[in-house]
């Protein structure tokens, strides 16, 4: 039985919120705007959360890197049925550096210290679009991956994982201790209740700092400018199937 | 003076550090044939000036080590054939890179970013202790890249300064490098030892005769619109018309109209053809990110209001289901 599973969550800006790129080109607006639970960590809550009613696993613990507003990311992993969390407290300069990197030393360093022998994260956070974080804890542990999971099966110190390739599926069978990364469709996220919610408040979330973990969180990354991607020209309706056909003949296109 | 005589001194250095750049392309294939990306992203590594070697591992390389010698811009091959690179696991490829990184030193290593090339490189990155960097649509200088982030609702040019600058590359954003006029050498790459903690079991692969997703001139996608897998058949015989690869929206996926592997969009695979007719999907943000750099796009959607018009050059407001059948019976004359 896999004693505790380790699942990464990340606050970003909510799926649903069109991005404005600041001004002076240093970044987006995050200021004001909704942030919720990256979808894909959610997957990872969730997936870890069923193991444990599965009786597979007898923890689930949940972590975030960021400033003080994560432990809201952090009480939402505890609402769906995560047992505690851990915040690793990273702020202003630092936190705006933060990267899959530094994460992934980070959730390195507490997989050791908690002696978990699972991590679950998301297969990509939606506001930096890396894809990295799994693959890189993973290398540092120098466990087996398992990224971009449809379907993960815990059959003594082995995991089989589904996993979605480019032209299909592919199943492999990983030693434990293992890291896995959730695609959308591993499962469908639980909403979580009132009650539990009112019960996450009274779970206890550990505050750290990268420093006590023996992490250095600087960045060897430097972003010098974001800015809009050019935008499309406005196009034109067409009535009928015969002039949308011609069109695109004319347009050599067809 | 001292100024001016400093300055050219570090012209000279720059020149010298750009002649001197080397970069290692990881190649996907599957053991019969190189995947196209890899000639995108051989593509990306030549921009950056220096000399380009490419890896070839698995379990029966000749045939694909023979076609990278002729592809134009490589200039030596590694070959690693094994058994232990069955099924390209990540934990088996990284010492094996690793390996050649320690003993050919290079600038820059990264292959194309496909869901081998996003499995692999992050995890080659963190051995070598440096921040990849992902999906690269433009090389700046060899330490300057623009990326997307948001969905690709925002361009990031970032300056890496590591050591070794460890990158994948969106395929759609390079041309592919030409299969000929290549002389490589081919080179059999330094060993390294079975790992042993992960084993590929089997893989499902959809099969078509319509062109790949990623690399078709012409796709035809469908959305929660089309209303059911039996009713992408339209959409599919339309395709066949036009020699085009068939797409589809999350939500199509979800439904379980198609496979997961033809999901355009953030999550799935990113397209950029000539031609993307985009029929009952109305165009979310995550669907946008997969398919707006396609040079045209036309929209089929009996919603007039439908996101996906904006980012239309043609749009045609009806019912799919009348409006499919026609236009295939339209290009069969």
């Amino acid at each position: 039985m896999a004693a505790r599973v380790l699942v990464g969550v990340k606050r970003v800006i909510d799926y649903a919120v069109k991005v404005r790129v600041k001004p002076d080109n240093t970044g987006v607006v995050t200021d004001g705007v909704k942030h919720s639970m990256n979808p894909f960590c959610e997957i990872a809550v969730e997936e870890a959360v069923k193991l444990k009613e599965k009786q597979l696993v007898k923890e689930v613990v949940a972590v975030s890197c960021g400033p003080q507003q994560v432990q809201e990311t952090i009480r939402t992993a505890l609402a769906m049925g995560a047992d505690r969390g851990i915040h690793v407290e990273v702020s202003g300069k630092d936190y705006d550096a933060l990267g899959p990197l530094q994460v992934s030393k980070i959730m390195a360093a507490l997989a050791k210290k908690e002696e978990a022998n699972l991590i679950i994260l998301g297969k990509q956070a939606i506001d930096d679009d890396c894809n990295q974080t799994g693959q890189m804890t993973a290398a540092l542990l120098d466990w087996p991956q398992g990224t971009f999971a449809s379907e993960v099966v815990l059959e003594g110190d082995k995991l089989k994982v589904v996993r979605e390739v480019d032209g299909g599926l592919e199943t492999v069978k990983l030693d434990m201790p293992a890291v896995v990364t959730a695609d959308l469709r591993l499962n469908t996220p639980r909403y979580a209740t009132l009650p539990n919610i009112m019960k996450a408040k009274k779970k206890k979330i550990s505050v750290v700092k990268p420093g006590d973990l023996g992490v250095d969180v600087a960045s060897r990354l430097e972003v010098l400018r974001v800015e809009e991607p050019p935008q499309r020209k406005a196009g034109v309706k067409v009535e009928t199937v015969e002039d949308l056909v011609s069109k695109l003949k004319e347009g050599g296109r067809i | 003076m001292f100024k001016a005589v400093k300055q050219v001194h570090f012209r000279h250095l720059s020149g010298l550090i750009r002649r001197f750049q080397s970069t290692l392309v990881v190649a996907e294939h599957d053991n019969d044939k190189l995947t196209p990306i890899t000639l995108n992203a051989i593509t990306a590594a030549k921009k950056l000036g220096g000399e380009v070697t490419c890896l070839v591992a698995g379990t029966n390389c000749a045939k694909v080590a023979e076609e990278l010698t002729k592809v134009q811009g490589v200039k030596k091959v590694l070959v690693a054939q094994h058994d232990a690179y069955k099924g390209l696991l990540p934990e088996e490829l990284t010492p094996l890179v690793l390996a050649s990184q320690q003993q050919f030193k290079f600038t820059h290593i990264c292959a194309g970013a496909s869901a081998f090339g996003k499995n692999l490189l992050p995890r080659i990155a963190a051995k070598l202790d440096v921040a990849p960097v992902s999906d690269i649509i433009e090389v700046k200088s060899p330490d300057t890249f623009v990326r997307t982030v948001y969905a690709g609702n925002a361009l990031s040019t970032v300056k890496c300064n590591e050591s070794v600058k460890v990158f994948t590359v969106r395929g759609t954003s390079f041309e592919a490098a030409p299969l000929e006029g290549g002389s490589a050498a081919k080179e059999e790459a330094p060993p390294s030892a079975a790992v042993g903690v992960s084993q590929w079991l089997e893989q499902n692969l959809s099969k078509s005769d319509r062109p790949e997703l990623t690399s078709a001139k012409v796709v035809v996608s469908g959305g929660r619109g089309l209303k059911s897998g039996e009713n992408f058949k339209l959409l599919y015989d339309l395709a066949d018309k036009m020699n085009a690869a068939v797409g589809a929206s999350r939500a199509a996926v979800d439904a379980g109209f198609v496979p997961n592997d033809l999901q355009v969009g953030q999550t799935g695979k990113i397209v950029a053809p000539e031609l993307y007719i985009a029929v009952g999907i109305s165009g979310a943000i995550q669907h946008l990110a997969g398919m707006k750099d396609s040079k045209t796009i036309v929209a089929i959607n009996k919603d007039p209001e439908a996101p996906i018009f904006q980012v239309a050059d043609y749009g045609l407001v009806a019912d799919l289901f009348k409006a499919v059948p026609e236009m295939t019976a339209l290009l069969s004359k």
